[in-house]
């Protein structure tokens, strides 16, 4: 009985394994492909077949000033929009959470449609909007774009940091003399200062990804994945690999450095485990 | 009750939430240096009452003093007083010393006297050493420290106190009590503290204030509040007590006849009465007589049927009912000649002349057993 009960969890585990395996390698093999091929020595304008290795990619990563233009648009893009979307999130957030207010339930409901309305219809409805408006498309555009979604983003997740907040550490600074500004720069922002930057952090990568609503409102520029997308059909540059290999690496090291930042904080925060 | 030089004085304060009433209406003065306890079941509005003091609430109606000075609708941040929060409200953020450090910081003292300061009140607080640690890093009763010397460093008019003890287990807490009083002589700040906890409330404090449904009962010294509670529920509430209740049957010079519902007659020494109760004839009263006021054994009018009895260490409680079964205790000394009766067994019970204590009305469970009701009015 026992050792047929073993076997049953052998068995289990096993495929458990195997399942968390098959599931990481379906997400990180595209990954792997796009670092693995901007080290590809491509016959022809088409990075897509492996023909042998090379580092001469790496070593002229901005021989394309069409695709290093774009990713500079792409930076400033992201940027801009999400120091714009996180003050505006962050104040969301704080909102929220603290007051009950009238309208507050709307504000809600607000905040979600844009996570799960499809981009087509965000992306099109603005631009029927800026068109309206007498609007010319351009950066400013494509910020307000992003801004428009990436707040929505940075207030759900941020909310969800600072739920279980102790306000009456507000209160207590208040209660020794500080006036209400000094309490929340000298009490309430640094203690939700972690959650703040991994909002801006995800709302930054989302930025720099975005597709289809940057597509209806960008006019003529050109932001990197519209440069990608609009020079697939005549060539594909091993460039591109590596370029986005650099972004994918840059944001990697940011979170590496937030991960360590915050638990370094949270060891000094809440002590080790104090028996009672 | 005057007090001659009060930093906090409350005027008929009123607090009001929606249809709720949380405090009715509060009315006394907190001496300077007072060891002042607001005491009171929960939802009894005494932490309303701190909160307003605090200025974390404002008052419906009515005004609250602080220094001579109408503070009612001042900020928080305005009031020269200080809070120790129930849970502690430390900023985890900051070390020990950046805490205690928040106050003198945020009223733009130089950093030079910040920094004296602080040291200063870590030593009186005994916390010097961990200066530089994270609250986390520390014990709940070091905690409880920080707690303190934060708000005095900032020597406020009145330190106030959201029940400070109640995180810590038994030993700590009763360690606390003692350190809190040292600490209290040795800054002489006025401490305003709010418990539901009568053994803390008695031992710590110079004077109490009772409440019960937003209303204060009785403000007084422990003493007073022990032995000459002004209603029932102060009666009921500080220490353990045994209410009878009973008719007056005569009152003069010599004192109150007053005729118990159980058939007991008991004399009540004249004096020993609230002095809100009416003392005339056939008026409802309770007779007050705490359990180590009385006496077991031996010939005594009243009969008591011992239902139980418990062990405490140097005493022993005996729980029993009078023959109206109406609950009643009393105290016996353990290890003496005495012999406590066992459970089952009916004994007599009496008391010094002085002892009876005389309140108006009945508790609320008295007076169900109509029979007995009928039977006193048939005697009178």
């Amino acid at each position: 009985m026992r050792r047929a009960l073993d076997t049953k969890q052998k068995v289990g585990r096993w495929a458990i394994n195997g399942v968390a395996g098959a599931a990481m390698a379906y997400l990180f093999a595209p990954v792997f492909v796009i670092v693995l091929f901007s080290f590809n020595n491509p016959e022809g304008k088409f990075n897509i077949v492996w023909s042998g290795f090379t580092l001469k990619n790496w070593a002229n990563p901005f021989s394309h000033p069409e695709l290093t233009d774009a990713l500079v648009v792409s930076l400033q893009v992201a940027f801009f929009s999400t120091l714009i979307a996180t003050l505006l999130g962050t104040c969301i957030a704080l909102a929220l959470s603290r007051y009950r207010f009238k309208g507050s339930g709307a504000v809600n409901l607000f905040l979600v449609l844009p996570l799960t309305s499809p981009e087509v219809v965000l992306g099109s409805s603005l631009a029927t909007l800026f068109i309206a408006r007498g609007v010319s498309f351009g950066i400013v555009t494509v910020i307000i774009a992003h801004v428009m979604f990436q707040v929505s983003f940075v207030a759900v997740t941020l909310r969800a940091r600072i739920r279980g907040f102790d306000w009456s550490l507000e209160q207590a600074a208040m209660d020794l003399g500080a006036t209400p500004r000094r309490a929340f720069w000298k009490v309430t922002f640094p203690l939700i200062l972690p959650g703040v930057l991994a909002a801006a952090l995800l709302s930054f990568a989302l930025s720099i990804d975005d597709f289809i609503i940057t597509f209806f409102n960008a006019g003529s520029l050109v932001t990197f994945p519209l440069q990608i997308f609009g020079a697939s059909r005549v060539a594909i540059p091993p460039q591109i690999n590596v370029l986005a290999t650099m972004l994918l690496m840059g944001s990697i090291a940011i979170m590496v450095v937030g991960l360590i930042i915050e638990s370094r904080r949270r060891r000094l925060n809440t002590g080790s485990e104090r028996k009672r | 009750m005057d007090v001659g030089d009060p930093v906090v004085k409350l005027e008929n304060v009123r607090k009001q939430y929606g249809s709720f009433i949380a405090v009715h209406q509060a009315d006394f003065a907190i001496g300077r240096g007072e060891f002042f306890a607001m005491l009171g079941p929960s939802g009894c509005g005494k932490t309303t009452t701190l909160k307003m003091i605090a200025g974390f609430e404002q008052p419906t109606a009515g005004q609250v003093f602080l220094e001579g000075e109408d503070v009612s609708h001042t900020p928080p941040h305005k009031r020269n007083v200080n809070t120790v929060f129930q849970q502690y409200a430390l900023f985890p953020h900051m070390s020990v010393f950046d805490n205690v450090a928040f106050g003198p910081r945020s009223k733009k003292l130089p950093e030079a006297e910040v920094k004296s300061r602080v040291g200063e009140m870590l030593d009186v607080v005994r916390l010097g050493e961990f200066a530089q640690r994270r609250p986390a890093q520390l014990s709940g009763g070091q905690q409880q420290r920080v707690a303190l010397a934060r708000a005095l460093v900032n020597y406020p008019s009145a330190l106030l106190l959201d029940e400070p003890l109640a995180a810590l287990d038994l030993k700590l807490r009763e360690a606390m009590q003692i350190e809190l009083k040292r600490i209290q002589r040795e800054v002489g700040i006025t401490f305003v503290f709010v418990t539901h906890d009568q053994g803390e409330a008695l031992t710590m404090s110079d004077r109490i204030a009772v409440m019960s449904e937003g209303r204060v009962e009785q403000v007084g010294a422990p003493v007073d509040i022990y032995a000459r509670p002004e209603t029932l529920f102060v009666a009921g509430f500080i220490g353990s007590a045994n209410l009878l209740p009973g008719t007056i049957v005569s009152s003069d010079g010599g004192g109150t006849r007053v005729l118990l519902l159980d058939g007991t007659e008991v004399i009540v020494a004249a004096g020993n009465s609230a002095s809100s109760a009416a003392l005339s004839q056939g008026n409802q009263v309770t007779v007050m007589l705490r359990p180590e006021q009385v006496v077991l054994g031996g010939e005594g009018a009243m009969k008591v049927f011992v239902t139980d009895t418990v062990f405490q260490g140097s005493s022993v409680r005996v729980v029993g009912r009078t023959s109206n079964d109406t609950e009643v205790s009393a105290i016996v000394p353990a290890g003496t000649s005495v012999k406590a009766p066992s459970a089952g067994e009916t004994v007599s019970m009496h008391w010094h002349a002085s002892a009876p204590y005389v309140l108006e009305g009945w508790p609320e469970t008295a007076g169900s057993t109509s029979t007995n009701v009928d039977s006193i009015e048939a005697a009178l």
